[in-house]
């Protein structure tokens, strides 16, 4: 009578790649290994590894500055026919550094590194691995915080201390999921789509500066490149919808690259703002205008730019498509987005784009409005000596990629508590929004920046008095908008058991 | 409609050769060698390398990605060719340290207009594969004046003087060059462009208003 009689065989499994196989079970294997250690000292370890690697970055730094510097120092003899500032031969390499009575082995390593060709090639791997870093650890700490607004934990067990290897974990997951491609859908476009996504996002970086002298390529258009690499993630959208051949992939993909494109002209427009204030394109020219501490970020600057920065950061989040412009992947959670039919790496590549769009547009938010990589601390009060003492005291309070990735890091989060705080809004109040408000927003801000800017020279010193003030003014404003934070988030900790929901009150007691 | 586009080749085509005639003749110096030397940057072999393959290369996905475009049979792959050729016309211009040239094109061609195309494509295609039937006049027609443009562009290219001085200078104008020259020279025609761009803008708005 029973159909349990017959016992169920699992059917047989698809082979796997061989190529993903051998990643899983290498990676497996290791994390076999180092469980022990991983799990027990886990937050340990990551702090240890992310004081190394700013570490190794500013030794990037000193180094590349000390082979730079290998024949200005006084008492080395320049060899005759040589041009100041191009590369040295080998012989006469070796020779400067034996005459600085260095070990003889340095000469090889640092040899390499006067070529640009090498420099390039060494910021490409650090722009790759830091994009990479920040997507598995952009997608971790939306879990964690995710879970706390909603009175949960977020991953707790994969690697131990608060789930820290559940990204890995997951790629590892889709890495070996089965390859899918529907079956009438266009495949070479199928393919293509993600990277068309993917890759304009780490191009981006190649023009991003992390500090005046941390910049693959400071282009003088640069601003302009970052945006028309923005820009064009939006046709790696539009071809995975059509390449599901799903309609409804197609019509959340036109949603989507509707709202992408609309939300592009208020963005670049409210991006012009401070831009007019510092006259130039190029980044670094911007961010070292900010280094007079906390009144001279630009954001304070005139009540125009201040307004501005609000206005980029609303229309960042719907170019990114975060919440609470998310329609196209809500949709994908009740009928269908752009990526419905995209599983295993290729949809991770996806949210890998995602991400890095994400730290790309609070780049250029830090960058243009909230002080680049100079901290609060206005520079004079800075050391001003170039030894290793004085360059780590300017590294860690006043100025440098630290306190770049640090305020990156915090409008990250900011997207993160909004997206998951706000409820999403309809496509069409998303356009009336762009078209109706923001549009006109940004042309009053930028039409009204000018004559503030027109008027504000020294000559006319009534009203640069005037504006000096207001500029104040703003930054109070500013510094009461961020001690208020702090306060909020003391009151949260000191009174966390009784604010977080039942269900998760015995979990939270012990972390 | 054809007789139209024919008219308007052929009177293009007419004006292109007369161009490369009066060049020939020398009364009209259309393409001027550069009227200083400029100065070469000092590169390495390396460099030197570098930047003549890499020429090559963007040149030939531009040359690939063009061809695709002409041959695809799928719509919407042609619109991706197309991006191909975008691309690489865009590399080619920061190959030329046109660095502003190179990011407009990527913003207003590969972020914009294609996107336009891609978008008419897509909404308005009734399947992606298309057919053509052209009639054995309109193929006659095309390649007369595909023809003559080709001899058209042949000739130029071999009468322009492709001397060394020719290469990119190693520092392009800068933007505030183009900002000054945008409103000082060059002021009639960007505010000829402004008017235009006017013109679209109030089109595209009569087009989408709402049916009473």
């Amino acid at each position: 009578m029973t159909r349990a009689s017959v016992p169920w065989t699992p059917p047989r499994e698809p082979e796997h790649g061989v190529f993903a196989s051998m990643i899983a079970w290498s990676a497996s294997r290791i994390y076999d290994l180092a469980k022990p250690i991983v799990t027990r000292g886990a937050g340990l370890l990551m702090s240890a590894a992310v004081v190394g690697t700013m570490l190794l970055v500013w030794a990037n730094r000193l180094v590349f500055d000390y082979v730079d510097g290998l024949l200005m120092a006084p008492g080395i003899e320049v060899p005759a026919g040589h041009v100041v500032g191009q590369t040295l031969s080998w012989a006469e390499f070796s020779d400067a550094i034996a005459s600085r009575e260095l070990p003889g082995l340095l000469a090889p390593l640092l040899f390499p590194l006067q070529f640009g060709l090498t420099r390039e090639l060494i910021g490409m791997v650090a722009i790759v691995s830091f994009v990479s870093l920040v997507a598995m650890f952009g997608i971790w700490w939306e879990r964690k915080v995710a879970g706390r607004i909603q009175s949960r934990t977020g991953p707790m067990r994969v690697g131990g201390w608060h789930g820290w290897a559940q990204t890995p974990a997951d790629g590892l997951k889709l890495i070996t999921k089965e390859d899918l491609i529907p079956a009438d859908a266009d495949r070479i476009l199928f393919r293509l789509a993600p990277y068309l996504a993917f890759v304009p996002a780490l191009v981006a970086f190649l023009a991003l500066p992390f500090g005046t002298y941390y910049v693959v390529r400071d282009l003088d258009v640069g601003l302009i490149f970052i945006l028309a690499m923005l820009g064009i993630e939006v046709l790696g959208v539009i071809l995975a919808g059509w390449a599901s051949n799903n309609k409804w992939s197609v019509y959340g993909a036109m949603r989507e690259a509707c709202q992408m494109v609309s939300y592009e002209i208020p963005l670049g427009m409210n991006l012009l703002i401070p831009i007019m204030c510092a006259g130039a394109l190029k980044l670094t020219t911007v961010g070292d205008l900010q280094d007079g501490g906390w009144f001279t970020w630009l954001a304070f600057r005139t009540p125009f730019t201040f307004i501005a920065s609000l206005a980029y950061c609303v229309a960042a989040l719907a170019s990114c498509k975060r919440a609470p412009f998310d329609l196209p992947e809500s949709e994908s959670e009740l009928v269908a987005g752009f990526h419905t039919e995209y599983s295993g790496f290729r949809w991770s590549l996806f949210f890998f784009a995602e991400y890095a769009a994400m730290f790309a547009v609070s780049a250029l938010a830090t960058i243009l409005f909230f002080g680049a990589w100079y901290s609060p601390l206005p520079m004079s009060w800075a050391p001003t000596g170039t030894g290793l003492g004085d360059r780590f005291v300017q590294g860690l309070f006043f100025n440098g990629p630290l306190w770049f990735v640090g305020k990156c890091t915090f409008l990250l989060y900011v997207q993160i508590w909004i997206r998951w705080t706000l409820p999403r809004i309809r496509i069409d109040q998303v356009l009336y929004s762009c078209i109706q408000v923001m549009l006109p927003l940004a042309m009053v801000l930028l039409l009204g920046n000018t004559f503030w800017l027109l008027l504000d020279h020294p000559g006319n010193s009534m009203f640069a008095s005037f504006s000096k003030g207001v500029s104040v003014v703003l930054g109070l404003i500013g510094m009461a908008v961020m001690f208020g934070l702090v306060g909020i988030v003391l009151y949260g900790r000191m009174n966390r058991r009784r604010l977080v929901g039942t269900l998760a009150r015995d979990l939270l007691a012990g972390s | 409609m054809p007789s139209r586009l024919m008219i308007f080749l052929l009177g293009s085509m007419l004006a292109v050769g007369s161009v490369a005639l009066a060049q020939e003749a020398g009364e009209v110096e259309v393409i001027a060698p550069p009227a200083e030397p400029v100065a070469v940057a000092a590169s390495s072999p390396v460099d030197v390398l570098l930047h003549d393959g890499l020429f090559y290369l963007f040149a030939a996905v531009a040359v690939v990605s063009s061809l695709g475009v002409v041959f695809s049979g799928n719509i919407v792959r042609t619109a991706t060719w197309l991006f191909g050729t975008l691309g690489a016309v865009a590399a080619l211009f920061f190959l030329m340290y046109a660095n502003f040239l190179g990011a407009i094109q990527l913003i207003v061609y590969a972020g914009g207009i294609l996107i336009l195309i891609v978008f008419g494509v897509m909404l308005t295609s009734k399947s992606p594969w298309m057919r053509f039937n052209p009639k054995p006049a309109e193929v006659f027609g095309g390649c007369v004046v595909c023809g003559a443009l080709l001899v058209t562009l042949i000739s130029i290219l071999l009468r322009t003087n492709w001397s060394a001085a020719a290469r990119p200078r190693e520092t392009s104008h800068s933007v505030a060059d183009f900002g000054q020259a945008l409103l000082t020279d060059y002021l009639i025609p960007f505010e000829a462009a402004s008017v235009l761009l006017l013109a679209v803008m109030i089109g595209a708005a009569f087009l989408a208003r709402p049916e009473k």
